[in-house]
């Protein structure tokens, strides 16, 4: 059975080791934060000028002065630190994040991204995301594979415009996990129930299969 | 000591003429000046060039200026939440360029120091770079971006004294620090104005000699865009 939205979270966080500093994107990769293993020390970093982001406040304790990237009320954790813009993107820029988790609409299989933008379509802008990208290299794409049309999001080449380019490492969707290679995506995992026959027919771009292929393990 | 206190947001303003360039501190909702930016509005300057990383909401913030169309240009990296802006950018009124956040942050820090220019991978192989000089770095796409050059900062900081030195609250810091002394003249409008030496020099974020005029703010909204919460 494909996996839902906390799922996709909930096999990302498998993803994180004792002593990463996080930056977590808007939408599935938010939720990633409510699956670390209580066995390992992490650091969530949020671009507007935050490290160290605890659970959102309980009611009547929120602080106009205390938000995360999404613009929501947040709260800190002990030994958070406060931060400018400029140093913010210091600690993204110059690799100091250990691991980068945000959403796209199309990956492409050399590992491009566009997640900013649809021509038509209102424009709303690219925030943090174009400097994140060039820059985190250990970039790891959470989303829903197919999009509401049907269509594939994992494709040969983006049609949307770019927000960074090869420089994706790695795809968790609600079918499979996946890694870029040279020669597109290397997919390693599959979700429970899932075929590879489905899981073909829902990448666009060029598929490889694993020879150390598994289902995915969540715990 | 230099005294850089203000009576109050009109003295702060003065000189803030039509056409002119503003760089304006805050992300989202969060950490703006608010009490300056009332008072543009009052003043009713017009054409005026806004760098901010947002452009507010349709009722607070900058969407305050694009209601009564004083904004001609709007430099930000993130411009949702906002219907006026949605119509003044489709109808062609507006002007926007979208900057990636980081390098909105790094342009208004050169200013400040005075760095000319900086190169950064950010946006490299996108349209938002498109244009401008690039340069390989160990192996890498660089792109060059410029200091911006405003007529006036407008910063808003929680704890100030009248030698200008500021303190800041929370994520409520985000662009105002790199934003003082990036303009040819810095408003600082603060939560509290306290007399020279009630403040702690160790805890001092940005020294007066990046700020000309501070004065204490008469109303602070502070509102909150996403109010979440948890449950349990």
């Amino acid at each position: 059975m494909a996996l839902d939205k906390n799922t996709i979270a909930k096999r990302i966080a498998k993803e994180l080791k004792d002593g990463y500093y996080v930056n977590l994107g808007i939408g599935i990769p938010t939720l990633v934060a409510n699956h670390v293993p209580p066995e390992i020390a992490i650091e969530f970093q949020s671009e507007n000028g935050v490290l160290g982001i605890g659970p959102f406040p309980f009611e009547g304790d929120e602080d106009a002065d205390l938000i995360n990237a999404g613009k929501q009320t947040i709260t800190t954790m002990p030994g958070a630190s406060f931060f400018d813009s400029s140093m913010s993107f210091s600690m993204i820029r110059g690799k100091h994040i250990d691991l980068t988790v945000l959403g796209a609409m199309e990956v492409a299989e050399n590992g491009d991204i566009a997640n900013w933008k649809i021509p038509g379509k209102l424009v709303k802008g690219m925030g943090g995301a174009m400097d994140l990208v060039a820059s985190a290299e250990n970039i790891i794409v959470a989303m829903m594979q197919v999009n509401k049309r049907g269509e594939s999001k994992l494709i040969k080449r983006c049609s949307l415009p770019l927000t960074g380019i090869k420089c994706v490492k790695k795809i968790v969707t609600e079918l499979g996990v996946y890694e870029i290679i040279a020669e597109g995506f290397l997919l390693v995992e599959y979700a429970p129930g899932v075929s590879v026959e489905r899981i073909k027919n829902a990448t666009e771009g060029n598929l490889i299969v694993s020879n150390g292929l598994k289902e995915m393990n969540f715990s | 000591m230099i005294n850089k206190k203000v009576r109050n947001v009109a003295a702060a303003l003065k000189g803030v003429k039509d056409g002119m360039s503003l760089m304006l501190g805050g992300f989202g909702l969060c950490g703006i000046p608010e009490n300056s930016i009332g008072a543009l509005v009052e003043i009713g300057v017009k054409n005026l060039t806004c760098i901010s990383n947002n452009a507010g909401i349709d009722n607070f913030g900058l969407g305050l200026l694009l209601q009564k169309k004083q904004i001609k240009k709007m430099i930000a990296s993130y411009v949702g939440e906002n219907a006026e802006f949605e119509r003044q950018m489709l109808s062609g009124e507006l002007e926007v360029e979208l900057t990636p956040q980081g390098t909105l942050a790094e342009r208004c820090r050169a200013a400040q120091a005075g760095i000319p220019a900086f190169y950064t991978p950010a946006g490299c192989g996108t349209e938002a770079v498109e244009g401008k000089e690039t340069r390989r770095f160990n192996g890498k796409m660089h792109v060059l971006e410029t200091a911006y050059e405003v007529d006036f900062s407008i910063v808003k900081a929680w704890k100030g004294d009248e030698a200008g030195n500021l303190i800041f609250k929370g994520t409520a810091r985000n662009f105002n620090p790199v934003m003082c002394g990036a303009g040819k003249i810095t408003i600082a409008e603060v939560e509290e104005l306290v007399p020279v030496g009630a403040l702690d020099p160790n805890q001092i974020h940005i020294p007066g000699i990046f700020v000309n005029r501070i004065f204490q703010g008469t109303k602070f909204e502070k509102r909150i865009e996403q109010r979440t919460i948890r449950l349990n």
